[in-house]
């Protein structure tokens, strides 16, 4: 019971504070990870790969997902209306005077601040998936030598495919993920 | 009733059928909502859309509660964000629990190991986008590089980050106006 009060209160949170969609849950989700231990940074990014690959807003893939692995199936349910509570309380009160929160100064000049933060706490989450991927486990310092050369390689093939080719870079996200999986058992990224 | 029950299944639909979340539900929603139904008109979903994308949440809930609330009241608000989570619930759990009973085999592993160096450069992409949005000046540009600093060498909550952040946006944009 413990547990479930725990995941609906930890997802209220992040569906109060994530602001800018679906990739703004993800500090959230490392902030739940850091302080229950309930899954790990490996297992956080293989999350995000499959709520990017299945259909659905990201958000709610990524909190049934988190739900589900931390609690069973209940779990996946409570997590999920955790997540979507606050926003719809706040929607069905905007709803009532929706042109005065359009023009309203103080929404605009909050905003100013809260993208740019939200853009630096998605960068931090983001930032610890690439230590994972390319340092490995870094609890016990961060060794130059765990850096494996064909992770780089993938890594900047990737960006260049995603970013800045013209032709591919209008994909969906499924297309590099379904390539980028058949990379990895054909080469061995796991090292089994 | 029944518009309660149509609600319900055109969002489930719209749900389960949308790769992508947010962004990529737009033309299913003019689709469904503005041209089919008549729920809502294409100035009002465009609306709902901005609003959704500044306030807190996943924009796709938000703008189903919008267009809920605003076909059938409040009960339409929930009924329609129900319809929205219900696939991804159902796909999800199925997927996650496959996974857990195959996750010792090394092909599973190594597919991972594959995926995990693309989520990152996606993570990556993502953030490049919301930066040309969002770190406009010098000021947003500060804030920025402090809270991602503050966010990888602490472990404050995000929460923490998020609050103080709307509080210096407002007072930095009133220092402006009395300036000027």
């Amino acid at each position: 019971m413990m547990l479930y009060l725990r995941l609906y209160y930890e997802f209220f949170k992040a569906g109060l504070f994530a602001i800018g969609g679906g990739m703004a849950t993800l500090p959230f989700l490392y902030d739940i990870s850091d302080k229950t231990g309930w899954f790990s940074y490996a297992q956080l990014a293989n999350m995000v790969a499959i709520s990017e690959s299945t259909p659905g807003p990201i958000g709610v893939n990524m909190a049934t997902y988190v739900g589900f692995t931390s609690g069973g199936v209940p779990g996946s349910v409570v997590a999920t209306v955790g997540l979507i509570t606050p926003s719809v309380i706040i929607i069905l009160i905007i709803a009532g005077f929706l042109n005065a929160f359009k023009d309203s100064k103080y929404v605009e000049s909050a905003f100013y601040g809260l993208r740019p933060a939200s853009t630096g706490l998605i960068g931090a989450a983001g930032l610890s998936v690439v230590m994972l991927v390319l340092f490995g486990d870094t609890s016990e310092g961060i060794h130059v030598e765990n850096v494996s050369i064909p992770c780089v390689i993938l890594m900047v093939i990737l960006y260049y495919f995603t970013a800045r080719c013209r032709k591919t870079k209008g994909l969906h996200p499924v297309v590099f993920i379904a390539a980028s999986a058949v990379i990895g058992v054909v080469f061995h990224f796991a090292g089994v | 009733m029944n518009q309660l029950v149509d609600l319900f299944f055109t969002f489930a639909r719209i749900g389960g059928l949308t790769f992508g979340g947010g962004y990529a539900m737009l033309p299913m929603l003019q689709k469904e909502v503005v041209e089919k139904r008549g729920w809502a008109t294409e100035n009002e979903l465009m609306d709902y859309y901005a609003i959704g994308q500044c306030t807190p949440g996943v924009i796709a809930v938000n703008t189903a509660t919008f267009v809920g609330q605003k076909t059938a009241g409040i009960a339409g608000g929930i009924v329609a964000t129900l319809g929205v989570v219900f696939p991804s619930l159902v796909i999800i759990t199925v997927i996650a629990a496959f996974i857990q009973n195959f996750s010792d085999l090394a092909i599973v592993q190594n597919a991972f190991a594959g995926i995990r160096i693309c989520v990152c450069v996606l993570i990556f992409n993502a953030v490049i986008k919301l930066w040309k949005k969002a770190v406009i000046d010098k000021s947003t540009l500060a804030l920025f590089i402090l809270v991602l600093i503050g966010s990888t060498v602490t472990d404050l909550s995000p929460v923490v980050f998020v609050f103080i952040a709307g509080v210096v946006g407002i007072l930095l944009k009133n220092k402006e106006v009395q300036k000027s």
